[in-house]
């Protein structure tokens, strides 16, 4: 059941010559605005209930004005967002706290403008004050806080309920990381038991171990909107690509999408995993010895070329990652047409589970300067725990357990 | 009409906590504290009394009573006071309120009632101290003081309906607030609060009865100093200008709404 409908959403920003054109607006008269700014526009998406969709996009894209015309804090200029259920919404930092105030009076009032009743505020005022632990300064005036402080109260305040639809924007990036964790244990918590979620982050991280989707805004249109993977993957490929660059988008025979982008003035022509015998792996077993083989050509003259890679768990978070850069390797002066093999060997030190491999041919240590070639889900392979004891992770990291048992 | 009638009262208690904040916070970091509501206007009032009464010498024709001016002054003072703090309060109800009205949803009518109860509160204590220094000057309380709250619901009535017009439309222009302020002082001195109409000129003396104010003002001090009953007939007709023009405030409002935060 869709606990959010958003259907042809737009929102305009209109400036006028005058003020009282705009005054005339309101009571029907129509009147051409001198500068109209879309900030948003034909934006259309569905949350089902229990769903967490992540929003990405670079500045300006429309993401904070999206949130706020799903709060109702703004206006849509066309469109609707259709809500059922409470929406609990941590829009930036503040929320309108009183600096006179202290931190529980702060509370009692934000509570009071989420419309709670005074029983209900008086019965959520004890957890908000131990969620927040802020301790003696919950009876300080809010001036003395810092804005981890702040932040704390805040979040302890909106999510002290259940809401329906939980609205967040960048806001888990402020504060500590003890409590950006606690917090997130909380968001986690609410979406076991139903809580549709929508969030802003600019943390892949976060939007990847937390969503189930995710939507891409570019210039305030709906660019993408599908897996987390795929939709972070082709916002990578678009902050490389600024200029005279491609990117395309390839579906897989697994149903992955698989995001290539660059100029291609170098380009990856084939990637396999060998095992210490020579033979094309797909299953790898944990701690084995493996080669990752890629053979790229230059398609043109080529003053420096680097060579990354990076293992990415099943979720698309990094696992490992490296390029000739940082290994003093970069090539110089390639001609065109010349074919280079890179073989990089290493033990297979990873936590069983499907991985994923990431190929970049650029100039630099960043592939956002001259991106020639970016390929994600370049090479897909499994580490499968054959002979090892049973363990859980990403990462194999062997231990050596020694037990001393007093008397 | 309805559904802000039922936001209203879900959202009553915070409307109420809110009043009680707004005084909270006006006297949070002074020493006396709450002791400042009284002393503020008590202190206001003997200043007028002192230098007006005193130094100026006036007195009002046809009263014996050597303190009948310092009763006519604050009883002016007490209906202008009121008017004025909700004007320049509602002026800038929008703007000043911009960061919660950009993060939160609320119903946005809370915020005209929360300024309206706070100023009314002020108004008590104003008028509290203007009865006792009646007291100490021995102006003995008359029943015609029963016409107290009819006279402050009137005064508030329009001053709300006005100041919600000036609020929405400062939020677009923001010189209406420049202007008002310029205006509200020219109001004051357009009004027979410090002096009498009797000292004008008949010509001067008859625009200003087009003054609402001056209906308002005059039956405060027919009712606490002359303890005659105010004037009915005009108050009905300014009353009944205010219930539409808040009308129009209330549509206003609603019809601009969807560009004020927009541009906050």
């Amino acid at each position: 059941m869709a606990v959010l409908k958003i259907h042809d959403l737009g929102k305009a920003f209109r400036e006028y010559d005058m003020e009282w054109q705009r005054m005339l607006s309101w009571f029907g008269a129509r009147q051409k605005p001198a500068n109209e700014a879309w900030v948003l526009r034909h934006v259309s998406f569905q949350l089902f209930a229990g769903e967490c969709v992540g929003i990405v996009g670079q500045n300006g894209a429309g993401k904070s004005t999206l949130l706020k015309l799903v709060t109702g804090t703004l206006r849509p200029s066309e469109g609707s967002v259709r809500a059922s259920g409470r929406i609990a919404a941590i829009l930036e930092l503040g929320m309108g706290f009183n600096p006179d105030l202290t931190g529980r009076d702060n509370a009692r009032y934000t509570a009071g403008l989420m419309g709670l009743s005074p029983q209900q505020i008086d019965s959520i005022m004890p957890a908000v004050e131990e969620f927040a632990e802020i301790g003696e300064y919950f009876d300080q005036p809010l001036r003395t806080y810092s804005s981890g402080m702040q932040m704390r109260v805040a979040f302890s305040v909106v999510t002290a309920i259940r809401p329906e639809i939980l609205i967040i924007d960048e806001a888990l990036s402020v504060g500590d990381a003890y409590f950006a964790h606690k917090s997130m244990a909380r968001i986690r918590k609410f979406r076991e038991q139903g809580t549709t979620l929508l969030f802003v982050s600019h943390d892949p991280g976060a939007i990847q171990s937390l969503c189930d989707r995710a939507i891409l805004l570019e210039r305030g249109r709906l660019l993408m909107d599908g897996t987390p993977n795929a939709v972070m993957d082709y916002y990578n490929a678009l902050i490389a690509e600024k200029e005279n660059a491609s990117v395309e988008v390839r579906q897989l025979e697994s149903g992955m999408a698989q995001t290539i982008s660059g100029t291609r003035e170098a380009v990856v022509e084939s990637i396999g995993l060998f095992n210490g015998a020579g033979e094309p792996v797909e299953f790898v077993n944990v701690g084995e010895r493996v080669e990752l083989r890629v053979s790229a050509r230059a398609r043109g003259d080529i003053p420096r070329l680097v060579f990354g890679y990076m293992i990415k768990d099943r979720l698309g978070q990094p696992v490992f990652g490296t390029n000739t850069h940082h290994t003093r390797q970069a090539l110089e002066q390639l001609k065109d047409g010349q074919t280079i093999e890179f073989r990089v060997s290493f033990p297979m030190n990873l936590g069983p589970g499907s991985y994923s491999v990431s190929t970049a041919l650029c100039s630099t240590d960043t592939h956002l300067i001259d991106n020639y070639e970016w390929r994600d889900l370049a090479l897909l392979f499994t580490v499968a725990n054959q002979d090892r004891d049973f363990f859980i992770g990403t990462a194999w990291v062997p231990p050596l357990i020694e037990i001393r048992r007093g008397q | 009409m309805k559904l802000m009638l039922l936001a209203i009262w879900q959202y009553r208690h915070f409307i109420l906590t809110s009043i009680r904040n707004d005084l909270r916070t006006r006297f949070a970091r002074s020493r006396l504290g709450a002791i400042w509501m009284i002393l503020q206007p008590l202190a206001q009032g003997a200043i007028y009394a002192l230098v007006l009464a005193r130094v100026l010498g006036s007195k009002l024709p046809g009263t014996t009573n050597r303190y009948a001016y310092v009763i006519y002054l604050l009883a002016g003072l007490a209906a202008w006071s009121l008017f004025a703090e909700v004007i320049t309060r509602c002026l800038t109800i929008f703007v000043d309120n911009a960061s919660l009205l950009k993060k939160m949803m609320f119903p946005r009518i809370c915020l005209p009632l929360i300024v309206s109860g706070s100023c009314l509160l002020n108004n008590l204590f104003l008028l509290l101290a203007t009865i006792g220094i009646f007291i100490v000057i021995g102006n003995e309380p008359g029943w015609m003081w029963l016409w107290l709250p009819v006279l402050i619901g009137i005064t508030l009535v329009f001053a709300l309906a006005l100041g919600l017009i000036l609020g929405v439309l400062n939020v677009f222009v923001r010189d209406v607030a420049q202007v008002m302020n310029v205006v509200m002082q020219l109001w004051f001195w357009l009004t027979p609060i410090v002096y009498v109409v009797n000292i004008l000129p008949g010509t001067f003396a008859t625009v200003l009865r087009l003054n609402p104010m001056y209906a308002i003002t005059s039956s405060y001090q027919q009712v606490l100093l002359w303890g005659n009953p105010p004037h009915v007939k005009s108050l009905s007709v300014i009353f009944l200008a205010s219930v539409v023009m808040l009308g129009l405030a209330m549509g206003l409002f609603r019809r601009a709404s969807p560009d004020m935060v927009d541009v906050l």
